[in-house]
């Protein structure tokens, strides 16, 4: 797959990329409202949460156990296991911010899945105009789902109907197919996926994608020289 | 009520500092030969456990559900050059199809 000049890319590409999946993170956004709300978080609590932990997957987990009636360490825990990913993430894309301190803490606040695979450059560098592009976007999409969801229920249903939760997986392996381009990120990409999933029936949530990342070690062996030669050779 | 505010208050304080960590601390510089080749890794890894427990994970266990023939429409998509909203859409439409005529 031959990709344009991708670090040529500007804000407005990364919004353009994200947008279909900005209406699934709305239909999402909504649902996250309409659980909170049932979850007895009442209403400013959970649109302060969709603008503050911006992370979906930890919102529904720390919703869901309060409603079921679970601590608030509890709470706090899963949510927590499952944005822990956004340490390894944030060192991955810190060499390619180059601006000052909150510019920095801005775009770092703004990396989530999407935009941090959108902005992804294949060589192990980020597009911080295409980050910001769809961070924004995404932001926006899931604060004012949230908004929607909270203020007038349940408005479009389970988002599951529309097949939006399969939207996600697909985004992330649409942007994952032109990343295999060597043996060694194929390798990392199968043992990552192997790591994922023989822990997911043993572990909480959000454990089996932290582990995953270890699967990155891969790289602290030497590079086999004739795989150098052959870097960015589509297979 | 209370509760609620008090998960909201430290979740979004932890997850701040989670996501603030590496570009505050490592900012704009280059990371070092040995550690770039470990963090360049990072995006396939990732990005393929988002793909499997996005399509086969449940609470605790691995499901086969309508998302996997999305997911498997979305690669044949994806091998036939189609554009990420493609993708996207073919997903979305395959797995909402499957669940509206399996009930």
């Amino acid at each position: 797959m031959s990709e344009p000049a991708r670090s040529d890319r500007t804000h407005r590409d990364g919004a353009r990329a994200v947008a279909p999946l900005a209406i699934a993170v709305v239909g999402f956004g909504v649902s996250f409202g309409v659980l909170a709300r049932a979850a007895g978080m009442g209403t400013a609590a959970p649109i302060v949460m969709s603008m503050t932990t911006f992370a979906g997957s930890a919102q529904f987990a720390a919703a869901s156990i309060l409603g079921v009636g679970g601590t608030i360490a509890s709470a706090v825990t899963a949510a927590v296991l499952l944005n822990a990913r956004y340490a390894p993430i944030g060192v991955s894309v810190a060499p390619s911010l180059t601006g000052g301190r909150w510019s920095r803490f801005l775009h770092a606040q703004l990396t989530v899945d999407e935009s941090w695979a959108i902005a992804a450059e294949g060589d192990g560098r980020y597009n911080p105009r295409v980050l910001i592009g769809a961070g924004v976007t995404l932001y926006a999409a899931w604060v004012a789902g949230t908004v929607l969801g909270v203020a007038f229920g349940d408005v479009i249903g389970d988002p599951s109907t529309w097949g939006l939760d399969a939207a996600f997986p697909a985004l992330f392996l649409a942007l994952l197919v032109p990343q295999l381009r060597t043996r060694r990120t194929i390798e990392a990409a199968v043992l990552g996926a192997g790591i994922a999933l023989a822990l997911t029936p043993f572990t909480p949530a959000g454990v089996p994608i932290i582990a995953a990342s270890a699967a990155c070690l891969l790289g602290l062996r030497a590079t086999p020289r004739a795989e150098a030669g052959a870097e960015g050779d589509a297979p | 009520m209370s509760d609620a505010w008090a998960v909201v208050a430290i979740v979004g304080i932890v997850t701040i500092a989670i996501k603030s960590l590496g570009p505050m601390l490592l900012g704009g510089r280059p990371l070092p030969t040995r550690v770039n080749a470990v963090v360049a890794l990072l995006a396939p890894a990732l990005l393929a456990a988002l793909v499997a427990v996005n399509t086969l994970g449940g609470d605790r266990a691995l499901v086969l559900d309508a998302r996997l023939p999305g997911v498997l429409a979305a690669a044949v998509a994806i091998r036939l050059k189609a554009p990420v909203l493609i993708v996207v859409i073919v997903a979305a439409l395959v797995t909402a199809g499957i669940r509206a005529v399996a009930g």
